[in-house]
């Protein structure tokens, strides 16, 4: 019987597998950032151990740093500090950083496509759940705790379970207006918060196969929402495509033997998965959450469940998150007043979000009383952006575009949704207090979210494209 | 943090909601320390203070009807953020088990590495221990890792509970991963030399 591409990667990688012990598994490359690291290299220093393999780890910051002024002190002292111990950290250790003012420095999962580092076949871990995002390359990639940050630094190895296989396969093509965020958060709004929970997902059918590299990062970036360990998609010339001449890809006879090993890897014909479902890509609209958890999400013009679809047990959760966003059962969100517009995080701060966001504003003006943040991925992003004029129609949009981070995603940097408000998100999660304290998230596509920057309230971005 | 576990008979602090993500466990904000000590007091920060810092008195780590060192939640609990800080701010509140009818995996994990036990028991049973606690805050459970058992003390209702071998061995002898995986060295070096795609 033939294997999946997963199970073609993970035996590559297996150190050693002895019965009763989870598999002692190889890690290709480690990303670190600044908020999962410290407790790490200290517990390095209290056994008296160097990292071991140096040149496999590269840090960046991303999760504390400002989105403006990038080129002055970080305000917050215990920010900065934790910035300031990564920047320490790594030199003592020898680990590569791209800090604060480096031309490569930008949210983790980002950077490490846009440099060429995420390549097909590797392994790849970081302190971070959404490392589920390089999964597009055909890796395997996912988030890991702090201990198993320090067993990477260690050994280059991690111990790992090998989870069950899971193909979702999204067949047909998507409707004007529907794009990758649009697919992931439909299918988590089918499957629940932990419908995968326990599986590595494969991606696959005319849907996937037919998105760009950066949709396809928006899609396994958010394989953990469903609770999946990781996510991944076979490599295929649009992969190898976007690879090609980036600053650590392979370059001479090495491209050509790694090119030759990536068009192995992909999920042989007989090959069993555990689990396979099966959407049709043109049941998919414009999609947005109305609750806080990422699985509590309606196409555009539906309406929230009623407490009488429910079960029983599932209504004080249910009529919790509500309350929370102050929301009814049963009522839709068209027209629903937007105070904030985000677009930004690893799900979609890349140059083709941003370039999809310019083409749908330009000539258009934001409406008065929304603030609008559009935070680029990373430098490189923020470059290219300005070398386009994208910044250019943004400004005369009305909008403002950052410097890179993870910004408003998470609530503990200085972009913080004050509490009450609504925010119309790119991001990947609407749990409570997500974005700051009380503040209400509404998860969508880059799309639907400039159509509320421009209207002011929760739209359907199908009628103006 | 004790670092092994064996046998536990408690009282146990019921939160009977769904999905509880690591956002709410340890809030972004409150991820800023560089040591694994003190998180305890930003536990459920959110749901447990005011914006004034001021205690919700109709939050459960508020109630002093309810205490001990075991925590049960409703199904899919720790989803969300890989941070471990969630599961270091259970253990230095002071909570050695995690009951739920289901956990996300990065938290499981993360659990397992600082010594918190996560048993995962049916809906049913979940059910049945909430109501023990509703009709008794003082009612006690009992864990006993070696026999891989869970009891409403009270009822005499038992449940056994998986976990794998080799997280039971570290949690009884308190070993971790870290001192496994050193003494794989020679077997690590030697996957390395054997591989062409070394990337």
């Amino acid at each position: 019987m033939g294997k999946t591409l997963f199970d073609k990667i993970w035996d590559s990688h297996v150190v050693v597998s002895k019965p009763g012990f989870p598999d002692a598994v190889y890690i290709n490359t480690h990303f670190i950032h600044e908020v999962t690291s410290p407790q790490a290299f200290d517990g390095l220093r209290k056994r008296g151990i160097p990292v071991f393999r140096t040149a496999k780890t590269r840090a960046t910051a991303d999760h504390n740093v400002p989105t403006i002024d990038q080129h002055l002190p970080i305000k917050e002292a215990l920010s900065r500090k934790q910035v300031e111990m990564l920047t320490t950290n790594t030199k003592e250790f020898g680990v590569e950083l791209y800090g604060l003012g480096h031309p490569y420095q930008g949210i983790v999962h980002v950077i490490g496509p846009e440099l060429g580092i995420t390549l097909p076949g590797m392994t790849i871990v970081c302190g971070d759940s959404h490392t589920s995002t390089h999964g597009a390359f055909g890796a395997i990639a996912f988030g890991i705790g702090t201990s198993e940050v320090e067993q990477v630094l260690a050994t280059q190895c991690i111990l790992q379970y090998r989870p069950k296989r899971m193909k979702i396969e999204v067949n047909g093509k998507l409707k004007k207006g529907v794009v990758s965020k649009d697919i992931i958060l439909y299918i988590i709004s089918k499957i629940s918060a932990s419908g995968a929970t326990g599986y590595f997902v494969e991606y696959a059918g005319e849907a996937i196969r037919s998105l760009s590299m950066e949709a396809r990062m928006t899609i396994c970036n958010m394989s953990i929402e469903m609770g999946a360990r990781g996510g991944l998609i076979a490599p295929d010339e649009t992969t190898f495509e976007y690879i090609k001449g980036r600053e650590f890809a392979p370059k001479g006879a090495d491209w050509d033997k790694s090119l030759a090993y990536w068009k192995t890897l992909y999920t042989d014909a007989d090959a069993a998965f555990d689990v396979t479902l099966t959407f049709d890509a043109a049941d998919i609209e414009p999609m947005i959450t109305y609750g806080t958890n990422p699985g509590m999400g309606i196409g555009v013009t539906q309406h929230i469940p009623t407490l009488e679809s429910l079960e029983d047990k599932e209504k004080p959760s249910f009529k919790k998150s509500l309350d929370y966003m102050g929301l009814e059962p049963g009522s839709g969100l068209l027209g629903k007043k937007v105070d904030y517009v985000f677009i930004g995080s690893c799900t979609n701060s890349r140059i083709e979000d941003l370039r999809m966001v310019a083409d749908f504003v330009k000539g258009k003006k934001k409406a008065d009383d929304v603030v609008v943040w559009i935070v680029p991925g990373s430098k490189q992003v923020e470059a290219q952006a300005k070398k386009e004029g994208i910044d250019k129609i943004f400004e005369e949009a009305g909008f403002n575009l950052r410097q890179p981070g993870c910004s408003a995603c998470l609530g503990m940097n200085e972009d913080k949704v004050p509490a009450g408000m609504y925010c119309i998100s790119t991001s990947n999660r609407n749990f409570e207090g997500r974005q700051g304290p009380n503040a209400r998230t509404f998860l969508a596509s880059p799309l639907s979210a400039a159509a509320a920057a421009i209207t002011g309230k929760v739209t359907d971005v199908r009628e103006l494209v | 943090m004790s670092k092994n576990f064996q046998h536990l008979v408690s009282t146990a602090v019921p939160i009977a909601i769904e999905n509880i993500d690591t956002d709410q466990i340890i809030p972004a904000r409150f991820l800023k320390a560089t040591t694994r000590e003190g998180f305890g007091e930003n536990l459920f920060r959110d749901w447990r203070f005011e914006s004034n810092d001021a205690p919700k008195k109709d939050f459960v780590l508020n109630n002093p009807i309810y205490k001990g060192e075991i925590l049960v939640a409703g199904k899919n609990f720790g989803c969300g953020s890989s941070r471990e800080h969630a599961a270091w701010a259970i253990a230095d509140y002071g909570f050695k088990v995690v009951i739920s009818s289901f956990f996300a995996d990065i938290f499981k994990n993360n659990a397992l590495n600082n010594f918190i036990l996560p048993i995962q028991v049916t809906d049913e049973f979940l059910d049945k221990i909430f109501s023990a606690i509703e009709k008794d805050p003082a009612a006690k459970l009992e864990v006993d890792l070696d026999k891989q058992s869970l009891k409403i003390v009270a009822t005499g209702e038992e449940t056994s509970f998986d976990i794998n071998p080799y997280k039971k061995t570290c949690l009884t002898n308190g070993y971790d991963d870290i001192d496994y995986l050193l003494s794989l060295r020679k077997e690590i070096e030697a996957y390395e030399a054997s591989r062409e795609f070394n990337f």
